[in-house]
């Protein structure tokens, strides 16, 4: 039983109609020196001793340690009625709504997806989706250098770095300058980035709160960079939007960000979300699916894939990206998950987790040796500086049951003491209380 | 139906969110603070559930139609994998545990899977190594023109063509443009394959790459691959595999044995993963030996003890394309699947997919015009022109019908080349008895045209819309809801 199912004798009759004899006669074409030269794979398996492999390799996995690790990936509660109705068969197995009339579930929950993330981000307009945060934030800087016709991009180091290294992938065969511009006191270096500032600048890239948690108003970077013509790029964390100045306030242009936190698992890196949300201006050199609204034949409202004529599959090698499919199913969940919450949950959720935050920071700094970095303001995420080496106090943390943090010396040079410390609502007082114990232990020996 | 922004009810919640457990006094700071509200929706987790549930039944899918799609290989996604990836060993797993130190050895059962998926991918390919991390087909094609790209450039040379059939997807095209090449185009020659004088012609020491796919878009083996393969090494181009037709020849060809230099695989198609309504997908990409030192970092590796280690350290990678390791949990329902069906499993599934398109093939080529009318591969495509000619009644109008027949239209006017296309990929996990409704309603179709075209142009009247304006939404695009007061 492989999910084939004819029996023989079916299979010799639509052999008969066909007109040949055995399958094989349907490869015939294929000439002998053609045919693969090897096929070695294992025979297959039952259900349940697939499941058995598979239950053996994840138990390998240290799932069990209290997870204080974050970097723009959080381990955050997702509520069950997320995953039971995005896992229904009827969403997930169906494909893109390329036929408006017999998905129309799909695409009003994109419709609606769309609303929420222009809602959290207090922009016009988002797209349906993007693979991820990093892809999202590539797709923006090549859209701002479609807008303006310029080719200089300024980056602010505070940025996450793995999304500023897939940005220098992206776009190494293109002729694109880009400038990196410090992070000081833990936020964006204003004179840093004004000296960059330009009249052959497209766009201007920011993230907030930035990789070391710090949350920023950007609002005058902005005014000054709409005033050299150049784009504004900001990459968000959606749970924090529940609390910050989100990007419409700000005048930002162009909000980017990683949706796993809207209710999807961390999943060991994916399927995660990228969204992007933009002003009304630029819809038209938006990449990726848009759903719009109209009406069918009887003026009845209904949903359907729009602005197609940006795309690859009518374009060709002359579309906005080449992005063809989006991550719907994720998009789904986020926005079963920003209904559940609804607009006093969300402020309530980020309310939750910055009140957990402080408290950590606090008991933190009070661990002899220990410095809880207070520069700047911080939403969920904050960086401290240890008296030793952070990798070998990770290492100790972990028998003591804590992934404890993400050590920017492997980021960063010069910051080999440090750890990058997340919360969520998931890290109850006891969890913070015992995180601080252990260190002290792990510190004293 | 109402959208949920339209059942909002102010005060009414649908989460209850944790009372705060610990004590501080600290304020966020008034001028980082948010000042416009957010309208999300005022709703219960009832009206949630039973919102997304409604919506649900209003789609087509593959748990409940049949999903002929062309190129999409809609077949039938085994429930086990997904109890597979729900396990929390892998779903709870964050992607930076790896950067603690000694971190490889708390992600050995993840690193376990993306190296045994690497190792099977390989070996049902032919080619030397595969990275993960493309999100998608597309994302493998635009890692596929960076590997060509960087290839070339190690070289000292510059290149600036790549080549591809008319027939191919958008996205090939699509893809090497955005990488910088410029794209030329080959027509296809009378038997359905690209024309190999023609190709030939435009091959020279410009070209970067060739991108094809095999069996091509029309469903046809083109029994010259080897010979175009050959005629792009010899002027030093590499040749591109897109694996979205893979189906078709699982243990009967290896793109690798062929001459092909990298190949991107559509996990979601072949190896049988949720569509999930658009993705999520995954792309992974495939090279031989010579360009293995170029793919994306990190690169899972087996140490000599037999445990797993991400490597990062491979200064002529092109770099981060996602990241982290791709849809991680994607590839692993991938692996699940091709463990359960194994070798035999595999070849059958392939065989199976090319005897169903044959057999609606056979019947239904003479009520339709078939453009290339021979033996297909896993897919074929038909032409509705004589219909659009005598009856007026077009590939549209005849998808339209089918949906309210309760049957999910194949993909309608690609490939572009063959005028009121219909394209049909029926896969091997579809029996006999559903194809058989399919060729009876399209026989059924084929009459109707005739006797009452006015019902197809009609249709569908069985759904919860009809026909949408789709150039009014272009025209003035509403792309999301507004609340009444701001409007």
């Amino acid at each position: 039983m492989n999910f084939v199912p004819h029996t023989q004798d079916q299979t010799k009759e639509m052999l008969r109609t066909i007109g040949v004899v055995g399958i094989e006669d349907l490869f015939k074409d294929i000439a002998p020196e053609l045919r693969a030269k090897s096929f070695n794979i294992p025979e297959g398996k039952s259900e349940s001793e697939v499941v058995e492999m598979f239950k053996k390799m994840a138990s390998k996995n240290f799932t069990h340690l209290c997870n204080f690790v974050g970097a723009g990936f959080y381990d955050h509660y997702i509520p069950a009625a997320v995953d039971a109705v995005s896992g229904r068969p009827e969403f997930y197995t169906a494909y893109t709504p390329y036929q408006p009339e017999c998905s129309q579930g799909w695409l009003q929950s994109i419709f609606e997806y769309q609303t929420s993330i222009a809602e959290i981000t207090g922009l016009d307009s988002a797209n349906a989706s993007l693979y991820d945060g990093g892809t999202a934030l590539c797709e923006a800087a090549m859209m701002a250098i479609r807008v303006t016709g310029r080719r200089k991009i300024i980056v602010d180091s505070g940025v996450n770095l793995v999304y500023r290294t897939m940005l220098y992938t992206y776009t190494s065969n293109l002729d694109i300058e880009f400038v990196e511009t410090p992070v000081v006191h833990g936020q964006s270096s204003r004179d840093e980035i004004y000296k960059c500032l330009d009249d052959k600048t497209a766009a201007l890239i920011l993230q907030n709160p930035n990789f070391f948690g710090a949350v920023d108003d950007h609002t005058d970077i902005a005014d000054k960079a709409h005033k050299c013509g150049a784009l504004v790029i900001q990459s968000v964390y959606p749970i924090a939007l529940g609390m910050i100045k989100s990007p419409g306030e700000m005048n930002i242009d162009i909000a980017t960000g990683e949706g796993q936190s809207l209710g999807i698992p961390l999943s060991f890196g994916g399927p995660y979300l990228g969204f992007m949300a933009v002003r009304n201006e630029y819809i038209r050199k938006m990449p990726g699916r848009i759903v719009g609204e109209t009406t069918d034949l009887d003026g009845k409202r209904g949903f359907v894939l729009t602005l197609q004529t940006r795309e690859q599959h009518i374009r060709r090698e002359k579309a906005t990206s080449n992005i063809c499919s989006n991550e719907a199913l994720m998009a789904l969940r986020a926005v079963i998950f920003l209904s559940l919450l609804g607009r006093e949950g969300l402020k309530e959720l980020a309310e939750l987790i910055y009140k957990k935050t402080e408290f950590a920071k606090s008991v933190f700094d009070k661990v002899p040796g220990v410095q809880v970095k207070r520069s700047a303001p911080t939403f969920n995420e904050f960086t401290m500086c240890l008296p030793r080496n952070a990798d070998e106090v990770v290492n100790h943390m972990i028998d003591k049951g804590f992934a404890c943090g993400f050590p920017l010396g492997r980021f960063y040079k010069g910051m080999d003491n440090y750890l990058l410390i997340a919360i969520t609502e998931k890290r109850t007082k006891e969890d913070i209380v015992k995180f601080a114990e252990s260190l002290e232990a792990v510190l004293c020996n | 139906m109402q959208l949920i922004f339209e059942k909002s009810v102010k005060g009414r919640r649908g989460y209850k969110i944790a009372k705060c457990d610990v004590l501080s006094k600290a304020e966020f700071p008034d001028k980082y603070r948010r000042k416009k509200e957010c309208n999300l929706p005022e709703v219960s987790e009832l009206d949630v559930v039973r919102h997304y549930t409604n919506l649900s039944k209003m789609n087509f899918s593959v748990d409940s139609n049949y999903y002929p799609l062309g190129s999409c290989t809609m077949k039938y996604n085994p429930k086990f994998t997904e109890k597979i990836a729900g396990m929390t060993g892998f779903m709870d797993m964050h992607p930076l545990l790896p950067q603690l130190l000694g971190g490889g050895i708390l992600a050995q059962g993840s690193l376990e899977v993306l190296f045994k998926a690497e190792r099977m991918l390989c070996e049902i390919t032919g080619m030397d190594a595969f990275t993960m991390q493309p999100m998608a087909g597309a994302h493998g094609e635009l890692t596929g023109a960076m590997l060509i790209a960087k290839y070339h450039k190690e070289r000292g040379q510059k290149r600036k063509y790549v080549i591809v059939p008319d027939s191919s997807h958008g996205t090939n095209p699509a893809s090497a443009a955005i990488v910088g090449f410029e794209v030329k185009v080959i027509p296809t020659g009378k038997e359905g394959d690209m024309d190999f004088e023609l190709f030939r012609k435009a091959m020279n020491n410009e070209v970067a790459a060739v991108m094809l796919t095999c069996p091509n878009t029309l469903g046809i083996f083109n029994p010259r691959i080897k010979d175009i393969c050959d005629e792009a090494h010899k002027a030093g181009a590499l040749v591109y595999y897109d694996g979205a037709n893979l189906n078709a020849i699982l243990g009967k060809v290896r793109p690798g044995d062929l001459g092909f230099d990298i190949v991107h695989l559509n996990l979601h198609k072949t190896f049988a993963t949720p569509h999930g309504g658009g993705g999520p997908g995954a792309g992974p990409v495939g090279v031989k030996e010579s360009l293995a030192e170029y793919l994306p970092i990190p690169r899972v590796v087996k140490r000599s003890d037999g445990t797993f280690a991400l490597h990062y350290h491979k200064p002529s990678s092109i770099g981060y394309v996602a990241p982290f390791y791709g849809n991680f949990s994607v590839v692993l329902k991938s692996l699940a699947y091709i463990l359960f069906l194994g070798k035999t499993g595999l070849i059958e599934a392939s065989e199976y997919a090319v005897l169903n398109a044959n057999y609606i093939r056979a019947v239904l080529s003479k009520y339709y015009d078939v453009p290339y009318n021979k033996i297909c591969m896993h897919e074929f495509v038909m032409s509705a022109e004589k219909q659009k000619k005598q009856n007026h009644v077009s590939a549209l109008d005849i998808a339209k019908y089918l949906i309210d027949n309760g049957i999910h239209p194949p993909t309608v006017y690609f490939p572009l080349i063959v005028k009121e296309a219909l394209m049909i990929e029926p896969t091997e996990t579809e029996s006999k008895e559903t194809l058989d409704i399919f060729i009876n309603l399209m026989i059924e179709i084929a009459k109707v045209c005739e006797s009452e075209p006015g019902k197809l142009q009609e249709a569908p009247v069985r759904m919860p819309v009809r026909r949408l304006d789709e150039t009014k939404a272009a025209r003035d695009p509403k792309l999301r809801w507004y609340p009444q007061a701001a409007k």
